[in-house]
């Protein structure tokens, strides 16, 4: 196993691959989302992953709700009956859209209408594809690999269903098929990356929010994005996922985010569940040591 | 794809985001490349998220802040003067017999209160002070009341170049003439301040300010401003009035033929536009050319008379006429018989859909057949399709799922309600499988007239058959029942020439179809419609078309990536006509030919070739110099001057004002839709004087300003399911995504009528109620208009019974009455909203009768 914690340069060389190709990733402009979902389809047809429930949420126009087994992409929408800049953050903004406003009153035209009245945030969510994947780290049976892309993948026959993987994502990201019992996430379309093709959601994105590529160029291009949007005035732009300095040691799918990570239902500050296992175990190693010193002096001292 | 060169696109009557989401990763791009997009539309949806202005507007009134805008522009002296004066008919003077909506309560002149139509003979321009022999000839022939008929629109009769306009008229080139266009739509638009915007639409004066600024700070020489819209401007009783506003506003801005400029009219599904071009529609044959009037045309000649020689390219319409005749008859067509002209149908009258489905209802219509239509749950007031569907010896549905206009019969709402009983309905149901769109090879023609070819990827399953697989064979069959008649009544079917190769599966070649529409002659596939010959001697499917299949190649094949081409990028499909991207391009340039601006050069005259060149196929007669006047007798394309852009007009300029070919008016005028909760605050017309009513006992009327019917309600598409829902609604990756009906209702209504997010809600108009769950949201405002709020409710209209996820149909809830141009109906009416679940059964119809006897709704329809 290789580094657990912070910035890795080469997560695929990390993980045993000799010259792996660059490490490939998502770059998820969601200033450009316009909210189709035709990431979610062509996911799913792609990947055969089975519909999970005709359910309208009442969540905005969000019935698919979150990743999970069966939701390999996810694309939220929040209604946000305030003006464009940073909110105060003293409840995530992930409320009934209806529910929050429905007792406050907009008699007012001023106030109710116009364009900063209401801003309607779209993002299309997919596992992150962590540099440190704690996923992958507890996973037993080695179903959770790297591949030599940097990304991380279940292996459907070699899963057993055990489940540590679940609470070990910081993200929620992935899932376990009741009927079936198996663990599943977004593979980045490994079996595509193998043929030089890109992901399914990348694919079929109309407006390029959803890019795929090498996780440099991205970054890049996400710096340069960002700036842009600034100096247009869009102060509330922010990267989401890009810095290798994170707690998971930078994401290969990373984000561009209209307002905070929490209003789009992310963790503002995901730390790889496993980062202390090395310190962990060198703890336990210590008090197995000290139980062992112990005994051998409780034997020293019968003896003496 | 020529939207990203703009620098601001105004999107109105379209949510382009969710309903075109691939036309709109162009409005993305010009909005990375700096451009404004805003977004005027009555819900904050999912395209004005990514907009730079969302400006609400009561849904129906769209005229009255066009032309608001257009009051703006004329009353600052905003207009793009050198454009409007060189290209379009501002400087032409009007009749002294010309009335104003001003002058006349909300009408015309030239209004028939007992036919409700209008005689457009006081629309016409001033003869010119000079006439040669043709203008002597034609103002006899005004005078005369032939052959340009005295029914304004003719719109059954005239296809895209409007109707024929007999003389160029008299012209006042510094606009200040009284009776000149220009000085006309100043005092016709005057009274469309931002405080009658603001009374009329909801939209504040500070809203209305930065669309006009935005608008005129982005045109002119430098910068282009483009429009988009959709079936939010069409599906209205003054829909074609609508584009007219917008058409005078991007034309007073100098908008029209230049990159980054024009009016999209974004289409609803894959070849809505070459379903207009090869039309599904009663009124015109391919390439607009109109069909036919029995009691006006029983010759060729007579036929074409209308156009033929007259100014710009309609003037070739005998060439155009004669080569379709041939490619529908082949040899039997010659010039002794017409060329088989009679075996042409000619029409008595307004065949259209709606007008069809009451002659179902009454029993003139015996057989029908759907394909690609679902006109149980699609088409408006679904009852009033069902009672006609059921009222039919025969119904033939061609469809790749069991839709509901299929199985209405056995388990529609009329059925659970008791009006229609299963065992009295004599209509024998034909229901056939079709083959998707991968299961077959052919072309679709988009918004910007673009023909993209794709071949066939799969076989389809079992019986499934393409369409064009299903009509030659039926052709076939149908030729084969009548091959002994003798009967002249059977000629024009069995003298079709109908003979297409087939390949082993007994699938017709696509490509020998398309060759077939692009024309062939002597010399095998034509390379443009010049081409064409009035002689008999070429023939061709669709004039606009042809070049599509020149070189013997299939042009719409072409699929060079943009990345490897300049920025027409040419070699993607093909764009009818003759591969031109942008129409009316010669209007890219100055008067002198010159380049507007570097920024925007496009097409412009080269004196050294003695030529138009540029990055497009110049929409001109190639070596027209741009100070070339045309003799006083000259004909058709010779006849266009170097400055008259609009070669398809017969005077070559933009029609700010329209002398001829629309029925309800020269210049348009606010009316609310036929159901509206306020009173038309522009005039003392409620609604437009020219609609069409369709009087049958299920489509009555809600009357306007009733307490009973106090809100508006609008119908409208979500990117997760397709139009009627047969292509979603079945697919369960679809349907998880919105998965049920709802309606979307502002918080203010939701307190008012205690309607509670997530639980249901009963919609009520006079034709039923329906129900569906409720979502309360700030995206939904109320309007304030003057002292009142008006509230809108939005409903998605793809539910039906069958599918996956089911529902009531909110086209069910909508009446149809009609724009008299289009015979095409209002999408939006007045309704109450109650909420809980609606009755059921029989319980339903003595509810919204209840409703109807409060509302003092006549019973036997808008009489």
């Amino acid at each position: 196993m290789g580094r657990l914690s912070g910035p890795l340069h080469d997560v695929a060389q990390d993980a045993g691959y000799e010259q792996p190709p660059p490490r490939m990733g998502f770059f998820t402009d969601t200033s450009v989302c316009i909210g189709c979902k035709a990431c979610e389809v062509a996911c799913k047809e792609w990947n055969e992953v089975p519909e999970d429930g005709y359910l309208l949420t009442g969540m905005s126009y969000d019935n698919t709700q979150a990743l999970s087994a069966s939701t390999w992409r996810h694309v939220a929408f929040v209604e946000k009956a305030d003006g464009p800049a940073l909110t105060d953050l003293g409840m995530p903004g992930v409320g009934l859209p209806g529910a929050a406003t429905a007792g406050t009153v907009h008699e007012d035209q001023e106030t109710a209408s116009g364009d900063s009245a209401v801003r309607w945030l779209m993002s299309s969510d997919v596992c992150k594809h962590c540099t440190h994947a704690a996923c992958l780290d507890v996973c037993p049976t080695g179903s959770l690999f790297r591949t030599e892309f940097g990304t991380v993948v279940v292996q459907p026959d070699i899963c057993n269903g055990c489940g540590y993987c679940i609470p070990a994502c910081p993200y929620g990201v992935i899932g376990k098929r009741e009927d079936d019992g198996r663990a599943f996430k977004c593979t980045l379309c490994y079996d595509r990356l193998k043929e030089g093709q890109k992901p399914a959601c990348a694919q079929a994105c109309p407006t390029e929010s959803i890019q795929f590529g090498e996780l440099d160029v991205l970054r890049e291009r996400a710096d340069a994005r960002l700036a842009e949007l600034h100096a247009q005035g869009v102060e509330v732009a922010q990267l989401y996922g890009r810095d290798p300095e994170d707690g998971v040691g930078g994401d290969g799918a990373f984000f561009l985010l209209l307002d905070e990570p929490e209003v789009y239902g992310l963790p503002p500050d995901p730390v790889v569940t496993t980062r202390d296992l090395g310190s962990m175990w060198r703890h336990v190693g210590a008090a197995a040591a000290v139980l062992v010193g112990v005994g051998i002096a409780s034997f020293a001292g019968k003896r003496g | 794809m020529d939207l990203q060169n703009a620098d601001c696109i105004l999107i109105e009557g379209s949510n382009m985001a969710e309903a075109h989401p691939v036309g709109f990763q162009w409005v993305m791009e010009a909005k990375k490349r700096g451009a404004t997009v805003i977004h005027v539309d009555p819900r904050f949806t999912r395209t004005s998220a990514v907009a730079d202005l969302h400006v609400p507007i009561r849904a129906g009134s769209d005229i009255a802040f066009l032309g608001g805008l257009v009051n703006h522009v004329l009353s600052n002296d905003l207009d793009f003067r050198e454009y409007v004066v060189a290209y379009t008919n501002a400087a032409n003077i009007i009749t002294e017999d010309f009335a104003d909506t001003e002058d006349l309560e909300g009408l015309f002149s030239g209004w028939d209160p007992e036919t409700k139509r209008y005689d457009p003979v006081s629309w016409h321009y001033e003869p010119p002070a000079r006439m040669s022999d043709d203008d002597v000839a034609n103002i006899e022939d005004v005078q005369d009341g032939e052959p340009v008929s005295h029914e304004a629109a003719q719109s059954d009769t005239h296809g895209s170049g409007g109707s024929p306009l007999p003389w160029k008229g008299r012209r006042d080139e510094t606009l200040q003439h009284p009776r000149c266009v220009f000085q006309i739509l100043k005092r016709h638009f005057a009274r469309y301040t931002p405080h009658m915007v603001e009374e009329t639409c909801g939209i504040p004066a500070s809203e209305f300010a930065k669309v006009a600024d935005a608008l005129v700070a982005n045109s002119g020489r430098e910068r282009t401003t483009a429009f988009c819209y959709a079936v939010g401007w069409t599906h209205h009783s003054t829909g074609a009035q609508m584009i007219r506003t917008s058409a005078i506003l991007q034309t007073l801005l100098g908008n029209i033929g230049r990159p980054g400029g024009g009016i999209l009219a974004l289409r609803g599904h894959a070849s809505i536009q070459g379903s207009t071009d090869i039309p599904t529609l009663f009124n015109i044959l391919p390439g607009y050319i109109p069909m036919p009037l029995a009691p006006l045309h029983q010759s060729l000649d007579a036929w074409v008379e209308d156009d033929e020689g007259k100014a710009g390219f309609w003037g070739n319409i005998r060439s155009y006429s004669v080569s379709l005749l041939k490619a529908y008859w082949g040899d039997a067509a010659t010039a002794e018989n017409d060329f088989c002209f009679d075996y042409l149908p000619r029409l008595t009258g307004d065949h259209s859909t709606y007008a069809t489905v009451k002659s179902m209802i009454d029993g003139g219509c015996k057989g029908y057949f759907i394909v690609g239509e679902n006109p149980a749950v699609g088409s408006a007031n679904g009852k009033m399709q069902r009672l006609g569907m059921a009222n039919l010896d025969w119904l033939v549905v061609r469809d790749l799922q069991m839709i509901e206009s299929a199985t209405f019969w056995k388990d529609g709402p009329e059925i659970e309600t008791g009006e229609l009983v299963t065992e009295e309905i004599g209509t024998e149901v034909f229901f056939l499988p079709a083959a998707t769109h991968v299961e077959k090879s052919g072309s679709f023609t988009q918004t910007q007239r673009m023909l993209q070819w794709r071949d066939k990827a799969v076989e389809p399953p079992g019986d499934c058959r393409s369409e064009l697989q299903f009509y030659v064979d039926l052709g076939n069959r149908i030729r084969e029942k009548l091959a002994d008649s003798t009967d002249e009544m059977d000629a024009p079917v069995l003298e079709l020439a109908w003979d297409y190769p087939v390949d082993e599966t007994g699938e017709p070649d696509g490509e020998s179809v398309l060759r077939e529409v692009n024309g062939t002659g002597p010399d095998g596939a034509v390379s443009s419609y010049l081409d064409l010959k009035p002689d008999g001697s070429t023939a061709c499917g669709c004039w606009i078309y042809a070049g599509v299949y020149a070189d013997e190649v299939n042009q719409a094949r072409r699929r060079k990536p943009h990345w490897e081409q300049d920025q027409v990028a040419a070699e993607w499909g093909w764009v009818w006509p003759a591969n031109r991207r942008i129409l009316y391009n010669r209007a890219s340039a100055a008067p002198d030919g010159t380049p507007w601006s570097e920024r925007k050069k496009y097409v412009w005259w080269d004196p050294e070739q003695g030529r138009w060149v540029g990055k497009d196929v110049p929409d001109f007669v190639p070596d027209r110099a741009p100070d070339h006047t045309p003799a006083p007798d000259a004909h058709g394309p010779d006849a266009i001057g170097g400055q008259d852009p609009f070669v398809m007009q017969t005077d070559g300029k933009a029609w700010l004002f329209a002398p001829l070919g629309v029925a309800d008016g020269p210049l348009p005028a606010h009316y609310e839709p036929a159901e509206s909760p306020v009173a038309n605050p522009l005039y003392p017309v409620q609604s437009n004087p020219g609609r069409r009513s369709l009087k049958t006992p299920s489509n009555p009327i809600n009357p306007s300003r009733s307490e009973v019917f106090p809100y508006v309600f609008t119908t409208y598409r979500l990117t997760e399911h397709h139009t009627a829902g047969g292509m979603s609604r079945t697919l369960p990756y679809l349907t998880e995504l919105q998965p049920e009906p709802f309606c979307e209702v502002s918080p203010r209504l939701a307190r008012e009528r205690g309607l509670v997010h997530g639980e249901w809600a009963t919609i009520i108009s006079a034709r039923t109620a329906i129900e569906a769950r409720v979502l309360v949201t700030d995206r939904l405002r109320s309007l304030r208009l003057g002292d009142r709020f008006v509230e809108q409710v939005g409903l998605p209209y793809h539910w039906g019974g069958n599918g996956l996820s089911t529902g009531d149909s909110a086209n069910d809830l909508v009446n149809v009455t009609m724009d008299p141009n289009v015979f095409i109906q209002d999408k939006v009416g007045t309704c109450d909203v109650q909420p809980g679940r609606r009755p059921r059964g029989p319980a339903l119809v003595e509810y919204v009768a209840q409703y109807r006897r409060r509302a003092g709704v006549p019973e036997e329809g808008d009489l």
